[in-house]
């Protein structure tokens, strides 16, 4: 039996407490790729709404984050991109959902900048584009213009590893691990959901992607329980 | 794209020739997927992927795919040796600072001096910028593969864009099935015409005058 140590290590319906209605959840993941699949279907399952959701994208009406969104939950979105959920595109259009998009590097770094306890970044990505520009400050450094982007954190992360230990050390897995480390930081509180729980001390100090600090509960994986595209051809 | 897969891979392969041994190149979706296909062998080139991907390699094999290993698409990819992971942050970080040599993406529309439209049609679609401003504003070289054409025939080499741009002065070269341009600062340069056409036939089809460059090359391929 693996010794729950910090007492993060829990399960699925305990966290179903942090779920409220108008929260702000964050959620790691790129194409549904590295996003936790049981969160998911726990946000579902719980029925909360009014939600505002952050992350890079809207995944696929089937996969990932896009089942929240194909569940109308959701009330705001800031993502970069929608292409692949033409629910999100629909929602939008009628009015039932609004979307704020930020270039995908300006977005991971407004994750960041909230997880690292900072106000913003300055960037001057989209800073000649009308849309990206619209209602912001700017700055002048060394006779350049900046766009001042605000920090983004949320009320809950979610985040999808390959490996935790009972301290919330985190690893992931290949191409999954996109935005989760970004995300991880900047909940107040974070939630992982796991492949697999390992023992303190068995994963290498050198090899961990985020330290455990930033974690707060860890919950088993059953793993990805969605078709993904490729697959359905 | 209205491309059929020969002239798609002419096009794919007359932006491989502008890949150099050692490069790092982010390749967008459609026409660009195919661009590694074309690189003669001896070049070793790092392809980029903005969900943490530096030295991306060929799709698997039926069979093989590791649905944690995608491109920024949601397509399984495979690693090339001395390939590494990093987070999205440390991804675009790459993007921002310069380290990307050439980005190749499609585009709706390409204007005389370079400003590239390639996100959105109001009222139609919506998708959302994804990584396209990011990677047009700050790679060293951007690359524009596209026809030349739109569905109703207009050129979409354009005097000025009319659909709202993903960055501005941003385009060094484009490629249709037609030519090739250089973005000059004196404007557009014609410096390659596939051998199907003549340079009033291109001229007839596109919205902006261009000089010929005094090299002008007959691609035969």
């Amino acid at each position: 039996m693996l010794a729950n140590t910090f007492q993060k290590i829990t399960e699925i319906d305990y966290i179903k407490r942090f779920f409220k209605d108008g929260m702000t959840i964050m959620y790691g993941g790129f194409g549904g790729i590295g996003t936790p699949p049981g969160l998911v279907d726990a946000i579902i399952e719980s029925k909360i709404k009014e939600l505002t959701l952050i992350g890079n994208d809207t995944g696929f009406p089937d996969i990932g984050i896009g089942k929240i969104v194909t569940s109308k939950q959701v009330k705001r979105l800031i993502v970069s991109h929608i292409g692949s959920n033409p629910n999100a595109g629909k929602f939008m259009t009628n009015g039932e959902l609004e979307i704020e998009f930020s270039p995908q590097g300006t977005l991971a770094e407004r994750i960041r900048a909230g997880g690292m306890g900072l106000g913003g970044i300055l960037t001057d990505v989209g800073a000649d584009v009308e849309v990206v520009r619209r209602n912001k400050q700017t700055c002048e450094v060394d006779g350049k213009t900046f766009l001042i982007e605000t920090a983004l954190t949320a009320d809950v992360s979610i985040v999808h590893a390959e490996k935790a230990d009972p301290y919330g050390n985190l690893i992931f897995s290949k191409s999954a691990r996109n935005t989760n480390p970004l995300v991880a930081m900047a909940g107040k509180i974070t939630i992982a959901e796991a492949e697999e729980i390992v023992p303190l001390g068995e994963l290498d100090p050198e090899g961990i992607i985020t330290p455990g600090v930033f974690v707060d509960y860890i919950i088993p994986s059953k793993g990805v329980n969605w078709k993904w595209v490729w697959e359905q051809k | 794209m209205g491309l059929g897969a020969e002239i798609r891979n002419k096009i794919a392969k007359r932006a491989a020739e502008e890949i150099e041994h050692g490069m790092l190149v982010n390749l967008g979706i459609g026409i660009p997927s195919l661009v590694p296909n074309h690189l003669p062998s001896g070049k070793t080139v790092m392809f980029h992927a903005e969900n943490g991907i530096t030295g991306m390699g060929p799709s698997p094999v039926k069979g093989q795919e590791d649905s944690n290993l995608c491109n920024a698409g949601g397509y399984p990819v495979t690693l090339q040796e001395g390939a590494s992971y990093c987070d999205s942050a440390t991804a675009f970080g790459m993007i921002r600072s310069g380290k990307i040599d050439i980005t190749i993406l499609g585009a709706l529309q390409v204007s005389g001096s370079g400003d590239l439209a390639n996100w959105i049609v109001p009222g139609k679609r919506v998708p959302g910028m994804g990584g396209a401003m990011d990677l047009a504003a700050k790679a060293k070289k951007v690359i524009v593969v596209m026809n030349h054409c739109d569905k109703n025939g207009s050129s979409k080499i354009v005097e000025v864009c009319t659909l709202p741009l993903t960055a501005k002065s941003c385009v060094q070269m484009v490629i249709t099935e037609m030519a090739v341009f250089e973005v000059t600062p004196e404007g557009l340069l014609l410096s390659d015409i596939f051998s199907h056409y003549s340079v009033d036939e291109i001229r007839v089809r596109t919205e902006v005058q261009f000089g010929i460059s005094e090299s002008l090359r007959t691609l035969t391929y």
